[in-house]
């Protein structure tokens, strides 16, 4: 019994080992969306472009829709943007923008500068629909499903490794819901 | 010992007046108490991007737009807990710097406790032990004679 004693430190020290090894490859920027599961919140915004048209949670159903939060301000999006275009060109998906605290000027002639993948931007100026969709910062891409419920919220630029990743297989499991109704 | 009170000393300091950086945003409230309201519930929501602090002492965007939406919804009379409701149903419990009482954190609340428990019983229990030892330490009579005797010799 005694000699057993001996060897507690021992265990202890090497689960704390594994513990924090764990820890090291976790990235604590990585949070669980309270969002995955519920419906896009309302919203009613105008669309970049086109400044006289409203857009509303309506108009992003009934494709498997990708809404990519982007600003002109972020770096990251501009890492992003040519997967962004190979993905809009792909046309497995519908790609729309959340041009998120932005200026309108300043996006469309970003959009003009380099290419514009999506359909169309919601604009946003103030964050609004932002912070409903719990966004902290660009980029970030939400899968949706036909119905319009939020099935994936991916923080941070998108690349290939990203893509295969995670993206393909909820874009696979959408597909097969799709063909299965 | 002296050394001790003093490092001792200086961490209470640090805590006692670290709750008191100021964010650069002024908001006008009519009364006092909801503007202690709007105090402590910055105090008590984390800062999703920059994790290690709370909204009342970042000043990222996203801090200070999350100040303006509290702010808001104090303006439109929602309770405190509605107000909290409102942020974990966007950002999930990760913004609650308590978190709430549940499956997944029960080793968070009472693991501490568990583990007091668990030490103090190791020592109440190696302790006993020692006590028990000493007793058996002592010498029979017959013992102490041969001891005696061997000590004679001498």
């Amino acid at each position: 019994m005694n000699k057993m004693i001996r060897f507690i430190p021992l265990v202890l020290v090497v689960a704390l080992g594994i513990v924090l090894y764990r820890g090291l490859s976790l990235n604590p920027q990585e949070l669980p969306s309270a969002l995955v599961g519920q419906k896009m919140p309302a919203f009613s915004l105008s669309q970049l472009q086109k400044p006289e048209v409203t857009l509303t949670e309506q108009d992003l159903k009934g494709k498997i829709v990708l809404l990519n939060v982007w600003g002109t301000w972020c770096v990251y999006c501009k890492y992003e943007h040519p997967y962004l275009v190979d993905i809009a060109k792909s046309n497995r998906v519908a790609l729309y923008g959340l041009n998120y605290k932005d200026i309108r000027e300043d996006a469309k002639q970003w959009l003009i500068d380099y290419e514009n993948p999506y359909v169309f931007s919601i604009f946003d100026p103030t964050g609004k629909l932002g912070l409903d969709l719990g966004v902290t910062a660009a980029p970030e891409t939400f899968v949706l499903d036909q119905t319009g419920t939020i099935r994936m919220k991916h923080v941070g630029p998108i690349d290939t490794k990203v893509w295969t990743e995670k993206f393909l297989p909820i874009i696979e499991t959408l597909e097969a819901e799709q063909g299965a109704n | 010992m002296l050394r001790l009170l003093f490092v001792l000393s200086i961490a209470c300091g640090s805590w006692l007046f670290s709750g008191d950086a100021i964010a650069t945003d002024t908001y006008q409230f009519d009364d006092e108490v909801t503007q202690k309201r709007y105090q402590s519930l910055i105090k008590e929501l984390r800062c999703p991007k920059c994790q290690n602090q709370n909204l009342a002492d970042s000043n990222a965007p996203i801090a200070q737009d999350l100040r303006r939406e509290t702010y808001e919804l104090l303006q439109m009379g929602k309770t405190d807990i509605e107000i909290v409701d409102f942020m974990v149903k966007r950002y999930g419990d990760f913004v609650l710097y308590r978190p709430k009482v549940s499956s997944l954190t029960y080793v968070l609340w009472f693991g501490p406790g568990v583990l007091l428990v668990i030490g103090i019983t190791i020592v109440v229990v190696l302790s006993r032990r020692r006590s028990k030892n000493k007793k058996n330490i002592a010498l029979t009579a017959e013992q102490q004679a041969k001891l005696n005797e061997l000590l004679k010799d001498k």
